[in-house]
């Protein structure tokens, strides 16, 4: 791998980052109005529920790491799409590129631009809310690190969806961290969910994430156990996401379909 | 002594479902050399370049640029490639510097910013430096499309109808420097184009493709004559409509 063709494909998310509001827009307006309704609803309930339980912790910090990975996901797919909009498939595979080379340059890009989001919603949190993700303690940084891992993962699944069936399944790729969220407990824990739901759940490395930071809330402290699995799993993920994605690039150059690509119209 | 070719395509074959598309091709492109691609609609000719460009892998054949195979050395043959096509312009949503930039550095090229400014005088692209693609008028995207395809100075490069969005003008221009460029240097060119006087004018030999088969070679100045054509238009045409006559006159 040659770090100046990463660098390059890191480059051109920024160029046109830097090029055009409504890109720089989309970094922060989904996450905005998510901090701001489900802090609202943590008030409520804290209102309601008097002073025995904070719902700001579980309910408002929860939102936050899981709107992180969505936003990790996000990061990937959308440089990935911005070469499918400008049908630009035949001028980056035709080129010595190599495809770990692209895809570690979309993980550059997820970094800024999920960082910048976690950022926003850090100070938006803080400013409404007077919420502190710090108030999980420094242990949240590594189940961070497990999100950021699974947000890659499903990010590098969405590309090879779009690679895979074409544009048009684009919207494939946009629910899918609303699909998964029943299945990690974002807001519950998993003893709620049916034991088949719960199965798919620990499969899962979300749900380390949030099962050890409610234990934490909880006053358990850091739960080294559920950081392993979650890592373990989230790593794992991602191996396994990069070979699908391996599958459908060659599948594509074996039937063209990365040369139909340029040719084709694709709206 | 004869040079190594920058291309070689041996046996090269793909076919997509019943359809063949490209039936056993062989030929080579040596050092100053221009090999003109010519064939109908469908004779296989961008397939042919999207195997060389390593986007579609064959079914058989194997090509190697520069002694190298691109089945197994695909980024080492093509960091000394470079292309342009009429269907493959640069992302509308960036500035020319930009989109230069971007692939001068996925090619790796050394002291990318002077080569820049140095493509972009040679494609009188610099009044548009920081405008971007998008909205540029076609014939001027094609240029810069072409400056990106000189921009690592490649020792093959591959044309699908560079000039079919151009004037005449910019059209003759864009010839006299591709011409120069690769008599000048030691690279290597692969052209394709319908535009039959262009190539007689700028290539060096013609390889005729018809139904994924090489049916004709030679030198597009003489060719014609030993078909009993009065051009390489007249040839065209020939081997478009009764592909079968020329094919017996051949063996």
């Amino acid at each position: 791998m040659k770090p100046v063709r990463i660098y390059a494909i890191f480059l051109r998310q920024l160029y046109l980052i830097r090029s055009n509001f409504v890109r720089f827009f989309r970094l922060f307006i989904w996450i905005t109005a998510d901090i701001l309704l489900w802090g609202f609803v943590s008030n409520y309930l804290n209102a309601a529920a008097g002073a025995r339980f904070s719902f700001l912790a579980v309910f408002l910090g929860a939102m936050l790491l899981w709107s992180f990975l969505t936003q990790v996901m996000q990061g990937v797919t959308m440089a990935f799409f911005e070469d499918v909009y400008a049908r630009n498939f035949l001028n980056i595979f035709g080129s010595p590129l190599l495809v770990s080379e692209y895809m570690v340059g979309f993980m550059l890009t997820s970094i800024m631009t999920s960082g910048f989001s976690l950022v926003v919603m850090l100070f938006l949190a803080g400013i409404f809310f007077g919420f502190s993700i710090l108030a999980y303690g420094l242990s949240f940084i590594p189940f961070l690190m497990i999100l950021f891992l699974s947000g890659i993962a499903l990010g590098i699944v969405g590309v090879s969806i779009v690679l895979r069936f074409g544009p048009p399944a684009e919207w494939f790729v946009w629910p899918i961290p609303a699909i998964l969220s029943p299945f990690v407990g974002v807001l519950y824990p998993l003893s709620v969910l049916p034991h088949w739901m719960q199965f798919i759940g620990r499969l899962l490395p979300p749900s380390y994430v949030f099962e050890g930071v409610r234990a934490i809330v909880a006053g358990g402290g850091f739960s080294s156990g559920a950081f392993v699995v979650g890592l373990f799993l989230s790593l794992f993920y991602i191996a396994l996401a990069y070979g699908i994605f391996l599958l459908v690039y060659r599948k594509a150059v074996r039937t063209g379909l990365i040369a139909r690509y340029s040719a084709e119209t694709l709206t | 002594m004869q040079k190594n070719p920058v291309l070689e395509v041996t046996d090269l074959k793909k076919s997509y479902g019943e359809t063949v598309a490209v039936n056993g091709v062989s030929f080579s492109v040596r050092p100053n050399e221009i090999v003109g691609l010519l064939g109908p609609n469908g004779a296989g000719k961008t397939t042919t370049i999207n195997m060389i460009l390593g986007v579609l892998r064959p079914d058989g054949g194997r090509i190697k640029i520069e002694g190298k195979d691109i089945a197994q050395k695909r980024s080492e043959a093509l960091e000394r490639t470079n292309f342009a096509a009429v269907y493959a312009q640069l992302p509308g949503n960036m500035t020319v510097f930009q989109n230069l930039y971007i692939f001068g550095l996925i090619y790796a090229v050394p002291d990318v910013r002077a080569r820049i400014e140095t493509v972009m005088r040679e494609f009188e692209l610099a009044p548009f430096r920081d405008v971007k693609c998008g909205v540029l008028s076609s014939g001027e995207q094609t240029k810069v499309s072409l400056a990106k395809a000189m921009l690592n100075n490649p020792r093959l490069l591959l044309l699908d109808e560079p000039t079919a969005s151009l004037d005449p003008s910019v059209a003759e221009i864009a010839r006299r420097k591709i011409k120069r460029f690769a008599h000048a240097g030691t690279a290597g060119v692969l052209w394709t184009s319908h535009n039959m006087h262009e190539v007689t004018d700028v290539c060096d030999r013609v390889l005729f493709l018809s139904r994924g088969k090489i049916l004709l070679e030679g030198d597009p100045r003489t060719l014609p004559r030993k078909h009993h054509k009065k051009d390489l238009e007249e040839l065209f045409i020939a081997v478009a409509r009764e592909p079968l006559s020329l094919e017996t006159v051949r063996s």
